[in-house]
């Protein structure tokens, strides 16, 4: 199943049998079902919730490691769907014969990034499962948050015209992994951008809330992907200007030498806003002070192409940028 | 990047694009094949057509040598990999592409040693690492990769390294080429020809399609200045009446190509007496096999290849789209039956199929989504 | 059909064969230099790199006079006719500078 790594197979498996099987079952859907958190009301209050699981190699890599990433992964989860993450609670499954220090360490990361994020985290569980059932540490996060107010957020509200924010250099993450692996015998000084994005959002609706329409951490898939998602679920076209992406020399040095594109390399500390164009400056502004110096607008929205995303350069050429197939593979061809 | 974003300029783009409109004269309509996916892939990524004047067609070609192997040739690969002994290894180009019974990738879930490799030195670093299991790289590329399988197999031999093999896919360009100008359907007005093939070979395997087919051909860079300057040169020519063959691309290919190169190959290889290309059909003299002084290290003779012989399905236009009689989006599986995910035809099996680098990068665009943007 | 990239020599290493540590923006990888016996580069030469070898060493000189062709496009046909009368007489026998 290529149905992990983002992108087209991820979104058939949710929209194919998840949703009608397991999101529909008697209960109004509250909010966007395909946001990154979902909503329910409990004792009269909204309360946002979601989930996920973290399994990589190498576990610890530059600028990172599994703990940190299930945090933020799960903070930044929150954050996107427009709340204050505020506790999570982790399950950690664990292969027989694990070194008690790999655990420790990432527990130990786990509780920093957790203290810096500001979350609590308040219960778990652990399974030890029989060598070679799983490799070595996988991890599960659920947060709660708590909705922040005066934002309202959902691909159904983007209107064309619309500006797309960007918080700062993309695949820094996904680029980091693939060299940390060291199959591909590269080596450049870049670290993953693990991060809680939350000040970042916090600022953005602070200074934007109701202009503020949807919001999407690029991680697995990358921005190509994420915003593909915006495509389908607005009816609407995604222009991004090609010179205006930000990506640094080493990311960019990867693509080029392995054939990838940036907009399909996974981040985990960025993200990605949709702002009413009256209110860009003054999200952005907000953004850049409170931790995404880098941010820029990459593009906007526009009638067409409907459903696609449509990237153009300076001298007028264009390109559809599709979701991801899969994970991002090197070429020589 | 020095040597790359000099040469994707815009302000140079627009020059070499004037000149482009300035030299096509109006009532003409110019058919340039560009043999080398690699520049198919180029001309979809930065939008290349945008650019053009309409009678400006650009024909794919059939430089990709993930697109014209034929199905069961990745069947035979990954059956010798069901050997729990050998680790299969691969550039990740080949790990999509489906055989009849499944892509690498999917022998890969099923619990077959599938490995991703960037380089043929790092499959027999495999080796070296994995003494006790066999490596069997799967081959494949046109002149350009072809040298650097062979000098991994004279690194494999002179270190006496036994547990390394290739499975040659290995495939020559100039047949094709032929094969292409000789079909009834074609007319074409001149080539862009493959920038990196002919760093190793140079530039004088081309000369006959000056000469006898009267067709002029430019070696071409891959960024879009290179190919946009590659089709002022083409454009002069056919003005001036004259085929020739030409090199733009001199920062990177020598005009003799590469004499190092081409010992390793003559080392190494010899011409297979014929070779099946898919979309293209067999081709005499297309490909190439390892030598009986490297028998040691070819997999076909290491293992017992099943010789598996699968036949696109009848309804893919695969052929006709490579000769360039049908655009990709015309064939009748097009976007359908056939899509980057589950291909049917040759095209579509990789980014730099004609049909792949459509189907991703132009067929959802509309006339609305031509207007040339700049950011605000 | 074969993505190729520039990148600088930033260190030769002999050991166990003649490889060259290249760097492309930042990002570095062991080259394999065999394909370059009869014009070995030096560190600081510019090459192209296919699958882990360097296929080719660029020239900056044709770099330049390629620049050159281009900044007179399309301006005046005879002084584009004497750019490119020189490129062809350099082209044959290229020296090292």
């Amino acid at each position: 199943m290529a149905h992990g790594a983002g992108g087209k197979a991820s979104r058939r498996l949710v929209d194919g049998l998840f949703a009608p099987l397991l999101f529909d079952s008697g209960q109004p859907a509250l909010g966007d079902r395909l946001s990154d958190a979902a909503r329910v009301t409990v004792g009269g209050a909204p309360v946002a919730i979601t989930t996920d699981s973290f399994v990589v190699t190498p576990l610890v890599f530059p600028g990172g490691s599994i703990g940190e990433l299930a945090v933020n992964g799960t903070v930044n989860d929150l954050a996107v769907g427009g709340a204050r993450p505020v506790a999570l609670v982790t399950t950690f499954v664990l292969e027989a014969g694990l070194p008690t220090d790999t655990l420790a360490a990432e527990v130990r990361a786990m509780g920093r990034a957790a203290r810096e994020a500001g979350v609590a985290i308040v219960g778990g569980d652990t399974k030890v499962v029989e060598h070679g059932k799983v490799d070595r540490l996988y991890i599960t996060t659920t947060g709660i948050g708590q909705p922040l107010a005066g934002v309202s957020l959902s691909a159904r509200l983007v209107c064309p015209g619309d500006q797309i924010i960007l918080s700062g250099p993309i695949g820094d993450h996904g680029i980091t992994i693939l060299l940390a692996r060291g199959e591909l015998d590269l080596e450049a000084d870049l670290g993953s951008d693990t991060r809680s994005v939350f000040p970042m959002v916090e600022a953005l609706v602070t200074a934007a809330g109701p202009s503020v329409r949807w919001m999407r951490d690029p991680t697995r898939g990358g921005v190509a992907t994420s915003l593909n998602e915006l495509a389908l679920d607005s009816g609407l076209g995604v222009h991004l200007f090609e010179e205006s992406i930000p990506v640094r020399d080493e990311v960019r040095g990867a693509c080029e030498l392995l054939g990838l594109d940036p907009l399909h390399i996974a981040n985990e500390g960025q993200f990605l806003a949709v702002v009413t164009a009256e209110q860009a400056s003054r999200a952005l502004d907000a953004i850049r002070a409170a931790g995404g110096a880098g941010a820029v607008i990459i593009g906007e929205v526009r009638d067409e192409p409907a459903g696609a995303v449509l990237v153009a350069t300076r001298y007028g050429g264009t390109r559809i940028v599709d979701m991801l197939v899969g994970d991002p593979l090197p070429r020589i061809c | 990047m020095k040597y790359v974003d000099e040469f994707r300029d815009s302000d140079l783009i627009g020059r070499a694009c004037d000149e482009i409109r300035r030299l096509a004269e109006p009532g003409r309509h110019y058919r340039l094949m560009e043999v080398c996916g690699g520049h198919t892939h180029a001309i979809y990524r930065f939008g290349l057509k945008d650019v053009l004047p309409e009678n400006i067609e650009l024909i794919h070609g059939p430089g990709c040598p993930v697109c014209v192997l034929p199905m069961g040739r990745i069947d035979d690969g990954l059956a010798l990999a069901r050997d729990p002994n050998v680790i299969f290894a691969a550039f990740g180009d080949m790990m999509r592409v489906p055989g009849a019974q499944g892509s690498p990738l999917e022998h890969k879930a099923r619990g077959l040693d599938v490995r991703i490799v960037y380089s043929p030195s790092d499959a027999l670093k495999l080796a070296r690492t994995n003494p006790d299991r066999h490596v069997m790289f799967f081959a494949i590329g046109f002149e350009t990769t072809a040298p650097s399988t062979a000098l991994t197999l004279m690194r494999a031999r002179a270190e006496g390294i036994r547990n390394f093999s290739v499975f040659c896919n290995h495939v020559t360009i100039i047949p094709a080429i032929r094969a292409i100008l000789d079909s009834p359907d074609m007319r074409l007005d001149g080539f862009l020809g493959p920038g990196h093939v002919s760093t190793v070979i140079g530039c004088r395997p081309y000369e006959w399609i000056a000469a006898t087919e009267h067709k002029p051909i430019v070696v071409s860079g891959f960024e879009p200045v290179d190919m946009l300057q590659s089709i002022v040169m083409l454009l002069r020519q056919l003005r001036e009446g004259r085929s020739v063959v030409e090199n733009q691309y001199t920062r990177v290919v020598p005009w003799e190509g590469n004499r190092a190169a081409l010992r390793a190959l003559a080392e190494v290889f010899e011409l297979r007496p014929y070779f099946e290309w898919r979309g293209l059909g067999f081709i005499s003299q297309s490909a190439l096999q390892l030598r009986d002084a490297y028998a040691a290290w070819d997999a076909e003779r290491v293992f017992r290849v099943p010789g598996v012989r699968v036949t696109d399905p009848k309804a893919a236009q695969c052929g006709e789209v490579l000769k360039g009689v049908l655009k990709p989006h015309q064939c009748k599986l097009f976007g359908r039956e056939c899509t980057p995910e589950h291909p049917v035809g040759a095209l579509m099996v990789s980014s730099e199929g004609s049909c792949a680098a459509y189907y991703n990068y132009e067929h959802r665009k509309t006339a609305a989504s031509l207007r040339v943007l700049t950011p605000a | 059909m074969c993505l190729a990239i520039p990148g600088q020599i930033v260190e030769l290493i002999t050991e166990p064969a003649q490889l060259a540590m290249v760097e492309v923006t930042g990002v570095r990888r062991r080259v394999d230099l065999g394909l370059l016996l009869d014009d070995m580069p030096a560190v600081g030469d510019w090459v192209l790199i296919h699958v882990g070898f360097a296929m080719s060493r660029i020239s900056e000189r044709q770099a330049e006079d390629q620049m050159r062709m281009l900044a007179v496009l399309g301006e005046d046909e005879a002084a584009m006719e004497e750019v490119r009368g020189y490129g062809l007489e350099e082209r044959r026998e290229e020296k090292r500078a």
